[in-house]
Order: C-alpha cells, then sequence, then structure tokens
C-alpha cells in the first residue's frame, strides 16, 4: 500500500510498504478514506520529536471502512469509523476511569521506558507518533492496523459525509476538553490562547457550556476571523498589549477561566529537554512557555486554567507564584478521546458544533508532502489539509 | 534484624531502600532465598482476581509468553523447572528453578538450584486491592554475571533484569487485563521478528 513516511527533518515521501495484517485478536483493518495532517504532525515534520524512525508512517486524525477484523473485534467489515488518536485498551485502571489517555497496556512495554524516565509513568500509545508513545503505524496511509478495535472506534451512521465527522479523531475532543477543563460556569468569560483548530473548537465548546464572553488570542488575521465567527472577541497579541488588553475588556477582573492551545512553540521543547533529560543535566531556554505564563498572569483570582497545549519537558520561571497567590487551579492532558466521542457525534450530528469550517486544502495522499510544506509555511492560509487516500 | 532499628517510622518496601546492602540482608533473613547481591523489585496493579493471576502464573510455562528475554522454560515437576535465557551477546544462560514456598492465590516463591549460570531467587506475591485488582510485586535477588561490567552490558543490551522485571509484568498485565501482548507490528511477520 502507499503510506506517507518520515526520513528526517523536513522529509517525508509516499513510500510502498507492506499492507497491515490483523496481528491480535481485538484489531481491525481500516481501509482510510479520509486523514489530516495535525500542527502536532509539523513537529514531525520540523525534526523535533525523539526515538522517531526512517520509514515510521504518520498520522493520528483519521477514519475509514472496517475491511477485516480480529476475532475479538467488535467492528464488522463495511462499517464507517473514526478512530481515536489515543491507543486506549479500555480495561486498565485508567481506562475505567475514562481516563483512556492514561491507558497502561496500549504502549508495547519495551516502549515504555523512556517516557518513565522521564515522566515516572509511560504514556499511552499513540497513532503514528514517534517510538515513545507505541510506534504505532498511523493513519496517512491506505490502510491502518487498529489494536482495540472495540474500544476506540466509533461507529459512524450511514450517509454522514467524512470530513463532518473526522475531527472527532482528535482535535474536536481536545477543544472540548479544554473547555472542559477550564471549568466554565455560566457567565463567564473565558480567553483562549492560539486560534489553530484546537483552539477554535475550544471557542465553539465555551460558548456551549454556557461561557457569556470568549476573548480569542492570536497573531494570524485569518485564524482570528474564523474566532470572530463563532462570535469570539478577538486579539492580535502582535498589536495590542495582550494583559492590558485582557484587563480592560474584563473590567480589571481577569478573565474567570484560560485556555492555552498554543502548544506549538512549546514543542520545541520536548526534545531539547529529552535530550537534557538523557544526558542528566535539566536547563531549557525561557522563552518558548509565553503564552500559559501570560494565562495565569491574567486570569482573575480563584480562576481555572486549562492546557490542552502539548508540553514535553522542564520550564525556566514557570509563576507558580501566580498560581498559588491567586488560588489558581490546573488542568490539562491528552485528551481523554473515546470518553467524549458519542456525545461529540451528537453534537455534530445535532448542528450545535461546526467542524467543515476549518478544511482550507484537500488533497490526494500522493500530493501528502507537499501538503506538509503547504501547511509547514503558510499557517494564516493553511488551517487544515485532509488528505484522500485512494482519490 | 538490626537493620529495621534503623529505618525507624518508615513504612517503605525494604526492597527501595537506599542501603541496598541492608535490604539484601533483611530480604534474605525474611522472604527470599539467598542467591546474589542484586536485589530490583516493581509491583503493578491487574484488574482481575488474585486467584487467576496465580493460576496463570503458576503453570511456568505460560511465563515463556510475557517474558521476552526468556527462551523457554521446562515444568519438570510441580516445582521444579529448567529455564534457558537469552544473555547479552547472542548467548543463553539456563538454570533450574525450585519452588521454595507457596501459598495457593496469594504467593509463589523460588530459587535457583546449584550450578546455576546465574544464580538468583525471588517471589511474586498476588495481593488482593478491592476494586483495584490485585497488587503482583516481583521481587527478584540475582547474581548479575561478571559483576558490575556484566550487569552494565545487559543493561545495554536491555537484557538487565531490573528493567526485563518490569516489561514482564507489564506484559503480564496487558495479557490478563485485555487478552492480548501489546505490539506495534503492523504483520505478524514483523511480529515474530521482534520477538526474536
Amino acid at each position: 500500500m502507499k503510506a506517507l513516511t518520515w526520513h528526517g527533518k523536513h522529509d517525508v515521501r509516499i513510500d510502498n510498504v507492506d499492507d497491515p495484517e490483523i496481528v491480535n485478536p481485538r484489531d481491525a483493518i481500516i481501509k482510510v478514506t479520509a486523514t489530516a495532517i495535525c500542527g502536532s504532525d509539523l513537529h514531525l515534520y520540523d525534526g523535533y520529536i525523539p526515538t522517531m524512525q526512517s520509514g515510521d508512517i504518520l498520522g493520528h486524525e483519521f477514519m475509514g471502512e472496517v475491511v477485516e477484523t480480529g476475532s475479538s473485534s467488535t467492528l464488522k467489515k463495511g462499517q464507517k469509523v473514526v478512530v481515536p488518536f489515543t491507543i486506549a485498551c479500555g480495561s486498565c485502571y485508567h481506562c475505567g476511569k475514562h481516563q483512556y489517555s492514561g491507558c497502561e497496556n496500549g504502549n508495547p512495554a519495551d516502549n515504555q521506558d523512556i517516557a518513565r524516565a522521564l515522566y515516572g509513568h509511560p504514556m499511552s500509545a499513540l497513532f503514528g507518533y514517534s517510538h515513545m508513545t507505541g510506534g504505532y503505524a498511523g493513519g496517512q496511509a491506505e490502510y491502518v492496523r487498529v489494536p482495540f478495535s472495540d474500544t476506540g472506534p466509533i461507529v459512524i451512521p450511514d450517509g454522514v459525509e467524512d470530513e463532518k465527522v473526522l475531527f472527532l479523531s482528535d482535535i474536536l475532543p481536545t477543544g472540548w476538553m479544554a473547555a472542559e477543563n477550564a471549568q466554565i460556569e455560566p457567565g463567564d468569560i473565558v480567553a483562549v490562547w492560539g486560534c489553530g483548530p484546537v483552539g477554535l473548537f475550544a471557542v465553539q465548546s465555551a460558548f456551549l457550556m454556557g461561557a457569556e464572553r470568549v476573548i480569542a488570542i492570536d497573531h494570524f488575521p485569518h485564524r482570528l476571523e474564523l474566532a470572530r465567527k463563532f462570535g469570539a472577541e478577538t486579539i492580535n497579541y502582535e498589536q495590542t498589549d495582550t494583559y492590558d488588553a485582557l484587563m480592560q475588556m474584563t473590567g480589571g477582573i481577569g478573565p474567570d477561566a484560560v485556555i492555552d492551545s498554543v502548544g506549538l512553540e512549546a514543542h520545541g521543547l520536548f526534545v531539547d529537554n529529552a535530550i537534557d533529560q538523557i544526558k542528566a543535566s535539566t536547563f531549557l531556554g525561557t522563552d518558548r512557555i509565553h503564552a500559559i505564563r501570560q494565562a495565569i498572569i491574567a486570569v482573575r483570582k480563584g480562576g481555572r486554567v486549562s492546557m490542552p497545549a502539548v508540553y514535553g519537558g522542564f520550564v525556566d520561571k514557570f509563576p507558580l507564584g501566580a498560581v498559588m497567590q491567586k488560588g489558581l487551579t490546573l488542568k490539562t492532558g491528552q485528551t481523554h478521546v473515546q470518553h467524549y466521542l458519542p456525545g461529540l457525534l451528537d453534537a455534530i450530528m445535532e448542528g450545535k458544533i461546526d467542524t467543515t469550517f476549518l478544511i482550507s486544502h484537500r488533497l490526494p495522499l500522493e500530493q501528502a508532502p507537499e501538503g506538509y510544506r503547504m501547511f509547514h509555511d503558510k499557517q494564516n492560509e493553511v488551517t487544515k489539509i485532509v488528505l484522500k487516500p485512494g482519490q | 534484624m538490626s537493620d529495621i532499628a534503623d529505618r525507624p517510622f518508615d513504612d517503605a518496601p525494604v526492597t527501595t531502600a537506599k542501603d541496598q546492602g541492608a535490604a539484601v540482608r533483611i530480604a534474605t533473613h525474611e522472604t527470599i532465598e539467598d542467591r546474589g547481591h542484586s536485589l530490583t523489585a516493581c509491583a503493578t496493579t491487574i484488574r482481575r482476581p488474585a486467584a487467576e493471576l496465580y493460576a496463570w502464573w503458576r503453570d511456568f510455562s505460560n511465563l515463556a509468553g510475557i517474558m521476552e528475554n526468556v527462551e523457554r522454560i521446562e515444568v519438570i515437576d510441580t516445582t521444579r523447572s529448567h529455564w534457558v535465557v537469552k544473555a547479552p551477546g547472542g548467548a543463553t544462560v539456563e538454570w533450574d528453578a525450585v519452588v521454595t514456598e507457596e501459598e495457593e492465590g496469594r504467593l509463589i516463591a523460588w530459587a535457583s538450584a546449584e550450578g546455576a549460570d546465574v544464580a538468583n531467587s525471588g517471589r511474586v506475591t498476588f495481593d488482593d486491592a478491592g476494586a483495584r485488582g490485585t497488587v503482583v510485586t516481583a521481587t527478584i535477588l540475582y547474581d548479575p554475571p561478571a559483576g558490575v561490567i556484566g550487569k552494565l552490558v545487559a543493561k545495554l543490551f536491555q537484557r538487565e533484569p531490573a528493567i526485563q522485571a518490569r516489561r514482564d509484568l507489564a506484559r503480564f498485565k496487558q495479557l490478563m487485563e485485555t487478552g492480548e501482548v501489546a505490539t506495534n507490528a503492523m504483520t505478524r511477520k514483523q511480529r515474530e521478528e521482534q520477538g526474536a
């Protein structure tokens, strides 16, 4: 089959590789009909993420048709499914608490050591995202082997177009969980840093959860325009002092809850830090957690800080004093995708959440390398690229 | 037993003591046959009943399926089994293991018989943890081959017993909780190669 494979910094290719097979009883094989390039794929593209190997198949946002099932899979051939980017077993302590991204069993035992050294615990497995998170082949391919297929994938009703539901795989539940972690109460003013896909879904989610006002912060005019379409007020931090603006816009109180969905810059920390950790030295640049630092300073006393943005390592000058003195609550984490799927599918079907607005480009799988280049170089115009294998 | 008096008001498992010499003395005095001076232990919680986990483990021929470095285990009789284990550099080491203590559904202790390539002893306990399932704790005492350098070499080849024990328990948990051992292999052939 054809698959988008990683070979090094800014080197992704379409390769012919072996078709995946059923390996374990709970597996299913999915014929991919739509898959997206995620902002976090760019960090692989930029060579920031350690434990990548040449030939790794990328892609963690994908959906498709079930073409083969293992003896313990509950899926049926011909079903259309969206697959969560987090691989969860459904049976361990964390899955029992619906904390699926804490799943203890999806990550092969040999891949658990690095994260244990870095974080104290192994991470759950993800599709197409380095060997530290499992080394599973991703979905930017014609076919994917999906482990624990009875727990992860959600079956999509007949006749629903792919583009409407594709983002259930990652960014929609991630934006939703970001808003949930902000513990929004009716009447709240919520500030969102970063108007990428996650931030834009967080804006929509915050309103659905009862926020009275949402203030969205970015520097790409097109992304601010999209945030405004969903009813957010906007701040362009390149031309405005964000803290001063937030204080005036909230009458000096500050936002009740803040959401940091920037993350992209923060990803750079990951490598520096992983390497530093391996070298047993721990220091990092101090300028890359700008968004979360600013959010903590701006949020009101007793406010909530939600951090869907990905961080990998240690930080300097983290305003811990502000967290304590202002009595803040900080919630974060990789998304428990499986937990949110049924509710969010309903929300899409009922028209409460708009998903397709995000898609700026559609390409056949063969043009995926070009897609990576575009996404990397033109973040204002390119909001989301959907790849369609077999077209 | 003066070692215990040296750790007043400390309920931590003795295997986690910073004074490893003391830990080995206490462990070999209380619970484990004396077969070396490198002590390692790890614990995992498995959401299955203790009786079920014990029964699976007690059939030692099962263990090769979760222990990556074990080439094969031959069950000789109810207490004796022969172990063939991969060592660094493509070699194998062998020993006979003898069950020295067992309590149905609760614990299995063993020690290597005389003539072992790598002397070792230990115990696996299965403690009921209520709604959490069962806490499985493996404690292993061993004599690292060729001393400290042997341990370093083994670590390089990822065959160091402490690392292996943790991974083996992780695979045991996967199999018991999910019915399968997680793998990122895309094909059955790839999986076989990974197991090699």
